[in-house]
């Protein structure tokens, strides 16, 4: 079976409180789930004002700022992927057959801060 | 050290700096990085050009300028930074094969590659025109917050959080394809509206109409139909010029407004009208007709009548009727509601503007309570319009309208008052019943 863990919090306090994970942790956590051969994907998503929703009705696509899932809306899958740019990830978005009963966000992934490695990610 | 050299420098920042940094973003790829070179060229122009002389190119040279200045700025900052140090190296690498600064087209490019940025609907609209207002018009928050009914904190902090989400989440500096671009034209069809109008009706300051910016907005608005023929970009460009061809009429020597019914329409631009009349017919003739075009269609109907009393009332009140369905705005409805007063009488207009001041969305804006107060004159109810014209007054920022709407204030009793400018939409009619005398008369103002 493959399971997807998907990590949820305050985004406001996810980075603030002591028992706050740093990046270099989560790093590390995540080489460890590597090297017992469980890892599949797993990567930090940029915060939640970078975020682009797209939804497909009656054949025209509409792009909205913001995360906003309807409440009665749940998550179903997911697509990582590898585009130039946000447009061209909008696009690749609106072509998830999804797109057209729900809505897709749209979400950079966010390098971790980690000293060693030099990674020019921002802070989330 | 020349004035003249400094004058110069002064017309081109006033003239080119949009421009330059439109290219510069270009370049160095991220908007604050462009700002700052764009400071330090001008600085490096105010320092150099008195010695050695204007370039044959300025703005090339600023350009040029600015990219060198923003590569040492990132090589400073690469001491804490590492990552700003591959920057400043890449950015030095990158110029060649990127075109000529001084190429026009290249140039022009660069401005609607910022406009449709600026637009992307991955950002907020209220964001997409205040950060459109501050990059390709250089409005200070202020101004823009006033164009917005909003506050200068508020419209800071969209432009921020805007830039950040341009940078963070990658969205790019590039005109869209065109698959994309009608999808992406109306929020920069409302941008260029509002670029326009800051110039049509400037909203703080000395003078109430500022023409260059005007200008511009008709300039974008000639690129973009240039770019996609589209009917409402037709339509925005004909509403535009119907009101740039009143423009001089509108205003006496003094930078005060002159009313509609008094405006020398001899004074009126016949070609732009002419223009912006044969933009209108290729509009409707696409058989979209979108709120642009109604708004155009309007206009035309005020710019092609030989007198307030020949306007074709009824017509222009059927079309706000349409308009408002078709585009909801409290500001239209306003419109509206003085169209209907000059077709059904102030009464009727009254009772609309009253019903939209008790909804609370025009509390703020100062010609719902300059055009109650108009209507009040007309109705002969002195005291009430002498309330609404110190309500307007008090939330009036314009020198020459404080100057109006004092003078107004000060006429009451004698003259009953009569049209008001609208300021975003539209031009709003004059009265035609003769003045009332009232008991208190102008001694109790």
């Amino acid at each position: 079976m493959k399971y997807l863990c998907l990590v949820y919090s305050d985004e406001e306090l996810l980075h603030s409180l002591p028992e706050s994970p740093r990046d270099e942790e989560c790093l590390a956590y995540a080489e460890s789930v590597q090297e017992s051969g469980r890892l599949v994907a797993g990567e930090a998503l940029a915060p939640v004002q970078t975020a682009t929703t797209v939804r497909v009705r009656t054949g025209k696509t509409t792009i909205t700022d913001g995360p906003f899932a309807e409440t009665k809306e749940q998550l179903a899958g997911f697509y990582m992927v590898e585009a130039r740019d946000l447009n061209e990830a909008l696009t690749i978005a609106a072509g998830i057959p999804a797109a057209r009963v729900g809505s897709i966000e749209v979400r950079p992934v966010r390098e971790l801060e980690v000293p060693a490695r030099s990674a020019a990610g921002e802070r989330g | 050290m020349s004035a003249r050299v400094h004058a110069l420098v002064e017309r081109i920042y006033r003239d080119e700096s949009r421009r330059v940094l439109a290219t510069l973003i270009r370049y160095l790829g991220d908007f604050d990085l462009a700002e700052e070179a764009l400071h330090d060229a001008f600085m490096a122009a105010v320092d150099q050009w008195p010695r050695e002389g204007v370039p044959d190119k300025p703005r090339a040279w600023l350009v040029s300028a600015g990219r060198f200045k923003a590569i040492d700025r990132l090589r400073r900052r690469a001491r804490f930074d590492a990552s700003q140090g591959a920057l400043a190296e890449r950015l030095d690498e990158a110029p060649r094969g990127m075109g000529d600064p001084a190429d026009i087209e290249a140039v022009e490019d660069d401005r609607l590659r910022l406009i449709f940025t600026c637009c992307h609907p991955a950002l907020p609209a209220s964001a997409q025109v205040a950060l459109t207002l501050r990059e390709i018009c250089g409005l200070t928050t202020e101004q823009i917050a006033h164009a917005f009914l909003t506050r200068p904190t508020t419209v800071a902090q969209r432009i921020v959080r805007a830039k950040a989400k341009i940078r963070d989440a990658g969205i790019p500096y590039q005109v869209p394809e065109a698959t994309e671009l009608s999808e992406r034209l109306e929020s920069v069809l409302s941008v260029i509206y509002l670029v326009f109008n800051e110039g049509y009706v400037a909203s703080v300051g000395e003078r109430m109409t500022r023409g260059e910016l005007a200008e511009e907005g008709i300039r974008l608005g000639r690129l973009l139909l240039d770019l996609l023929p589209d009917p409402e970009v037709m339509g925005l460009l004909a509403l535009m010029l119907l009101h740039e061809a009143r423009r001089v009429s509108r205003t006496d020597v003094a930078g005060e407004p002159i009313l509609l019914r008094d405006q020398d329409r001899g004074l009126w631009n016949r070609t732009m009208i002419a223009e912006g009349r044969t933009l209108l017919g290729r509009a409707f003739a696409s058989g979209e007709v979108g709120a642009y075009t109604l708004q155009a269609a309007i206009v035309a109907l005020h710019a092609e009548a030989a007198s307030v009393e020949q306007t074709d009332w009824s017509r222009i009140t059927g079309l706000y009727d349409v308009l408002v369905q078709a585009s909801p705005s409290p500001i239209i409805e306003l419109n509206r509601a003085v169209a209907v007063a000059m077709r059904d009488g102030p009464e009727a207009g009254l009772a609309l503007v009253d019903a939209l001041l008790a909804r609370g969305e025009l509390v703020d804006y100062r010609l719902a309570y300059a055009a109650r107060a108009d209507l009040c004159c007309r109705l002969g109810d002195n005291e009430r319009a002498r309330v609404a014209y110190r309500q307007a007054l008090s939330l009036s920022e314009q020198l020459p309208e404080r100057a109006f709407l004092e003078r107004r204030l000060a006429e009451l009793g004698d003259i009953v008052a009569s049209e008001n400018i609208v300021a975003s939409e539209n031009i709003v009619a004059s009265e035609t019943t003769p003045p009332h005398r009232e008991e208190g008369g102008a001694a109790s103002s």
